[in-house]
């Protein structure tokens, strides 16, 4: 459905996107043009077939009324034979070289992508969504795969066809010529209103579909709501209104797509009929032989059949530079800056992190942290809360560099971060984030990740200090299970995952976003314990709702609206009697709270 | 595939009759046409015949072309109303079937590739039905009538049209057999390059913050590299087919006149002229059927796909949802706003464990009773009974003295104000998602609207959007933060009046202090109805009438807040993971 609905997008810059696309096919060069030589050299060899067919025709009406020429029959026969032969082998060759070009160029542009992606800083992912990524990788490129297959080849073969034909139709006979040209025009004039027309109702028909996706998606998924909201009839009456708007432009689409065949044999058979009464008429005077008539007979077919192509491939070949336009514009993408110049590492951290004078905002024309400069030593619990919504997820992409700063510095061991290789920063962190990721792999594989030379006994012992052992141990294949979305993990257990994979990682600095918040309260005290050991030794950051994590923390950054606005240890800020006072104190306050 | 046929109209299967028979016409006058052109042929070659003999069998070629064209116009008008009022009617079922599936069956199928079957699996069926039927009734009709009527003539051309309609075939079986199962693999490694993709992106930070961008990168080479690997086998072979195809209707061609000189040359002289035309008809039907059988062949490869997605639209038409509407009226003069378990144990239908094991209580009208319990414990699964989103495997669940299986479902929903764990909200408005379903009384006021909102702490967010209580609303609410949505998904429930609020672990997306505020505001505002909360906080619980302390399925725990600090392990511990000693006390 996505193909179609760039299909029908218009391409802003035809010429160029396709400059790129045949840029981008450059090692392939020579492949295409020897394959589409063989196109040109093949299909010359269709045209000249009728051409002979017409002499085997006049051979056996000059032989009507006497002995037929059998030698010169076979003769021609042979020839015709290995010419249909020549040229089957030629397509095929033809055939097969472009559609490895094709499949070539799909799978390295899709292998740029993939590369792409992570180059691309993650402020372009936070602006986009992944669907949208996702379809440039797989149907964008798919519409180039299939379509630049069938254009190329269609448009070369279509031409040539063309030409030929009508250079032989005007070299066996003008007049007849004329009558093929004019009746077929005729026929193509009302074809090319009828197409234009269902162009509409396709455009309707794919915002129908999607206008029904869209519902469906929302009902389907809100189930429980609409249900319990009796609110069926509502959703059903929507339904029917989108589901009669799609029915509507459905059929017609459908049905003036499906005119185009029977209008093409008409076409067809209009400029045969054309042809054979004039060709009659001529033959009657003695002006043409019958062979004359025979050749054109298949002329026709022949002329009329790459105008239909030609037209085609001209839609292919939009859709194809509208879907490539998709994928060079995500290629062309800024890309984060080169940083293999960086000579500078890190190795055994102590852990001490410093902000200094940070600035920063999204958009750098509004900055949200204005002055922010803090000081967490090795070893200690930095909690950062706040209110839904204040940015505490800033804090995490400050400190990972997934983005960079505006102004000021975040030093580890006195080294500012952005002197340092991003890599080299990320493996100065552990990190637990609030949105559990697991990949389609073993329990295993999801806990050792990209450590190297982790040992079974080490997962198990990881496992163990985090409560799952006994749980994934229950599993039919254990460690070995593979996780995919027939096996139904808790949210609990799949945050516990995430956990054992952080402390396999055992890096010097810890990172948890909001890691506990989906783990009820007692699993959380399984993992409080967990977490406390992992924590000793290491500065970590930590951000939760839950008052446990903030009360023994050595410094507390209260965030509202993106800034930090208070920072200093529970006592400290109870009693400043400030925003995080109030935060704090809101739990407590009994006396009408109660339901 | 064809049990899907049984969902055409009687209309409609009016209309493929009816267009059956203008295929027929249409044949018929397509295999006309060459009797016409033998004519001019014959007129042509014999000596002393004026150009307006020549007019006559043009003309009549020429309305067989226009006839043919005016009976496919027909067909196909009538072809494609059917297609889509089918795929129309196969929608609705759809969408009429998954509206009464209970969560059993939701779970089964999962949301994501139920709306693929209404979608995108319907579309399907609608192509093949519109493309295919048409080609599938034409091609055989074409294809015998035109090999009758050419039997006849020479059993020579009759072979080599025999095999050519055998080459054809044979190709068409190789695509089958070696072509088919490379497609239906393709779909599954396109799913699968989709899927690591998708988790490529969902993972960034993870993949990022773990340096593992290499490692992702070669699981997408992975599938990448199957992927091209079995599109590279698929379109090399179709590569072969197209001009095998075209040499084949060539050599026939060529074929018919080789023959046919031989024929001529052999024959006495007054049949050779008769011969000549035969010849010439011949090879004209010879292509019509070379030409139906190509499109035939172009119908299997759509077929397979087709049939996957008839299959799967049908799997859901056939299911029988597991909850049925017991369609009694709530006896008047009942009590309002009671809720009563007895004994109830609950199983998912393939598992052997409970889920749920002997549960018992009461809530009186206007009380709080809350469940508190680790992940797990069952505390949404013991809410999901009593909007009938699930069965009790034993004992009642009884809302007013009424066994919740006896109601009416609408009745029942109607003393219902749900909020459950993840808000859902759809596209519109505010108002229309506050003011959304039906409570089987008249519809509130704008005001009642404003007044849901500000109960739900969502005035002040609310009035600062664009537009109001009128400012729009994205799909799934992308348009606002977690905490803003879960307020709406309250105000929602408390725009309805409900007898019962029921709150699925609906506060924590709040903070503590937007969690105090709405709930004290609840209080006030719903005195009188009964109120069944979920929660992982002690903090949004300890209020309450009666706290219920769930452990693996069972209540390990009943009563106050204190009195469970005393009685309850569980509670404790769960207490004590939250609050300090102080603050305990202090509670």
């Amino acid at each position: 459905m996505a193909n179609q609905q760039t299909a029908t997008k218009q391409s802003i810059n035809f010429k160029g996107t396709m400059g790129k696309l045949v840029a981008y096919c450059r090692p392939y060069l020579p492949l295409i043009i020897v394959a589409l030589l063989l196109s040109v050299v093949g299909t010359i060899f269709t045209i000249y077939g009728p051409s002979q067919l017409e002499k085997m025709t006049d051979h056996i009406t000059a032989g009507l009324f006497g002995e037929i020429d059998m030698d010169a029959i076979g003769r021609i026969g042979i020839l015709l034979a290995v010419l249909y032969g020549l040229s089957v082998v030629f397509s095929f060759f033809q055939g097969y070289m472009m559609a490895t070009v094709t499949q070539k160029v799909s799978k390295s542009l899709r292998e740029r992508i993939s590369q792409k992606i992570n180059k691309l800083p993650l402020k372009y992912f936070d602006s986009t969504s992944n669907g949208d990524v996702l379809s440039r990788v797989t149907n964008d490129i798919d519409t180039i795969g299939q379509t630049m297959n069938q254009s190329v080849g269609m448009l070369v073969t279509s031409v040539t066809m063309l030409v030929g034909s009508l250079f032989m139709m005007f070299y066996t006979n003008v007049w007849m010529t004329i009558t093929a040209i004019l009746s077929t025009f005729l026929g193509f004039a009302f074809m090319t209103t009828m197409i234009k027309k269902s162009q509409t109702h396709f455009v309707h028909q794919q915002a129908n579909l999607g206008a029904m996706n869209g519902h469906v998606e929302e009902i389907y998924s809100g189930y429980d709501v609409v249900k319990v909201y009796n609110a069926e009839r509502m959703a059903k009456e929507k339904f029917n209104e989108i589901n009669d708007k799609l029915y509507e432009s459905s059929w017609k689409s459908q049905f003036l797509s499906g005119m185009t065949m029977p209008l093409m044999m008409f076409v067809g058979n209009f400029s045969y009929v054309a042809v054979c009464i004039v060709g009659g008429a001529l033959a009657m005077n003695g002006r043409i032989t019958f062979g004359v008539i025979v050749a054109f007979m298949i002329y026709v077919r022949l002329f009329t059949q790459p105008l239909g192509q030609i037209a085609q491939a001209a839609t292919t070949l939009q859709a194809t530079a509208a879907a490539s336009e998709r994928v060079f514009e995500f290629l062309d993408e800024k890309e984060l800056e080169d940083e293999s110049r960086k000579t500078k590492a890190l190795k055994e951290v102590k852990g001490q992190v410093e902000f200094r004078n940070v600035a920063f905002g999204y958009d750098p024309d509004k900055l949200i942290i204005h002055d922010f400069s803090a000081k967490a030593r090795p070893g200690q619990k930095i909690a950062i809360v706040g209110p839904t919504g204040a940015g505490k997820t800033t804090i995490v992409n400050l400190l990972m560099r997934f983005y960079e700063l505006n102004g000021g510095e975040i030093a580890i061991d006195g080294v500012p971060i952005h002197e340092l290789p991003r890599e080299n920063v990320h493996e100065q962190f552990c990190m637990v984030l609030q949105d559990t990721w697991l990949f389609e792999g073993t329990i295993k594989e999801n806990i050792v990740f990209n450590k190297q030379g982790v040992t079974d006994a080490e997962v198990k012992e990881v496992c163990k200090a985090v409560g799952i052992d006994h749980f994934i141990r229950t599993l039919t294949h254990g460690y070995d299970t593979v996780l995919n979305e027939q096996v139904n993990l808790s949210a609990g257990q799949k945050q516990l995952i995430t956990i054992a994979r952080a402390l396999i990682a055992n890096a010097p600095l810890l990172i948890l976003d909001e890691a506990t918040s989906s783990v009820d309260t007692r699993t959380e005290l399984l993992i409080q314990e967990a977490m406390d050991r992992l924590m000793a030794g290491r500065t970590s950051f930590v951000i939760a709702h839950r008052l446990s994590t903030i009360k023994n923390a050595d410094m507390i950054l209260v965030m509202k609206d993106g800034d930090i606005i208070e920072s200093g240890n529970h006592r400290e800020l109870l009693a400043a009697g400030g925003f995080y006072a109030e935060l704090y104190n809101s739990q407590f306050e009994t006396a009408e709270a109660a339901m | 595939m064809l049990k899907i046929l049984k969902y055409f109209s009687t209309k409609n299967v009016w209309f493929i009759i009816v267009s059956t028979a203008f295929i027929v016409l249409q044949v018929w006058l397509d295999l006309k046409l060459p009797d016409y052109l033998a004519e001019i042929t014959q007129l042509v070659q014999t000596e002393g015949n004026s150009l307006s003999q020549v007019w006559e069998p043009g003309a009549y070629m020429m309305l067989c072309a226009i006839g043919s064209l005016l009976a496919s116009f027909i067909v196909v008008y009538l072809v494609a109303q059917s297609a889509a009022s089918l795929a129309k009617r196969l929608r609705s079922l759809l969408f009429d079937k998954v509206e009464s599936f209970s969560m059993a069956e939701m779970n089964r199928f999962s949301t994501a590739s139920l709306i693929t079957r209404s979608t995108n699996d319907i579309t399907q069926v609608q192509t093949i039905m519109a493309m295919g039927l048409q080609v599938m009734i034409k091609a055989p009709i074409l294809a015998v009538w035109a090999i009758v009527k050419i039997s006849s003539k020479s059993w020579q051309w009759t072979l080599s049209s025999g095999v050519s309609v055998a080459l054809l075939l044979l190709m068409i079986a190789i695509v089958i057999v070696f072509a088919m199962p490379k497609f239906r693999a393709i779909q599954g490694l396109t799913d699968q390059l989709n899927r690591v993709t998708r988790e490529g992106l969902t993972g960034l930070r993870v993949i990022r913050a773990y340096n593992a961008a290499k490692s992702q990168e070669a699981k997408f080479e992975r599938a990448n590299r199957e992927l091209t690997g079995a599109n590279l086998f698929t379109s090399r072979l179709m590569a072969l087919m197209m001009p095998v195809m075209s040499l084949i209707m060539s050599g026939l061609s060529l074929a018919i006149y080789w023959i046919g000189a031989h024929l001529i040359n052999g024959a006495e002289m007054p049949s050779r002229l008769g011969l000549f035309s035969d010849m010439v008809i011949f090879s004209s039907y010879a292509m019509q059927i070379v030409m139906a059988f190509m499109m035939l062949s172009m119908v299997f490869f759509m077929l397979p796909r087709a049939s996957v997605s008839a299959k799967r639209v049908m799997e859901v038409l056939n299911t029988e949802p597991g909850i049925k509407d017991g369609g009694l009226k709530p006896s008047a003069g009942a009590g309002t706003g009671e809720i009563e378990f007895r004994n109830v144990s609950f199983k998912y239908a393939d598992s052997d464990e409970y889920v749920l094991e002997d549960i018992s209580f009461v809530a009186h009208r206007g009380e709080t009773v809350a469940f508190i319990g680790s992940t797990g414990s069952g505390k949404s699964t013991l809410l999901n009974l009593i909007p009938r989103f699930y069965d009790a495997t034993e004992g009642e669940v009884l809302v007013d003295g009424m066994n919740v299986k006896d109601y009416a479902l609408r009745d029942l929903h109607n003393k219902l104000g749900y909020v459950p764990q993840k808000a859902v909200l759809f596209t519109g408005t505010v108002t229309s998602n506050v003011a959304y379903g039906d409570n089987g009384r008249a519809a509130g006021s704008a005001d009642d609207v404003k007044k849901a909102v500000a109960i739900a702490k969502g005035k002040e967010f609310v009035e600062k959007l664009e537009d109001g209580y009128e400012g729009s609303i994205s799909q799934g609410g992308t348009n606002l933060s977690g905490g803003q949505k879960q307020r709406l998904s309250i105000a929602r429930a408390v725009y309805r009046k409900p007898d019962i609020y029921i709150f699925d672990d609906s506060f924590s997306a709040l903070d503590y202090k937007t969690d105090r505020q709405l709930r004290s505001m609840l209080k006030q505002e719903t005195t009188g109805a009964t109120n069944l909360i979920v929660g992982q906080r002690i903090g949004t619980i300890k209020e309450a009438d009666l706290i219920l302390v769930l452990d693996e399925g069972r209540i390990v725990g009943r009563g106050k807040h204190h009195e469970l600090l005393q009685t309850c392990e569980v509670y404790r511990q769960i207490a004590n993971s939250q609050l300090s000693k102080e603050e305990l006390e202090i509670g």
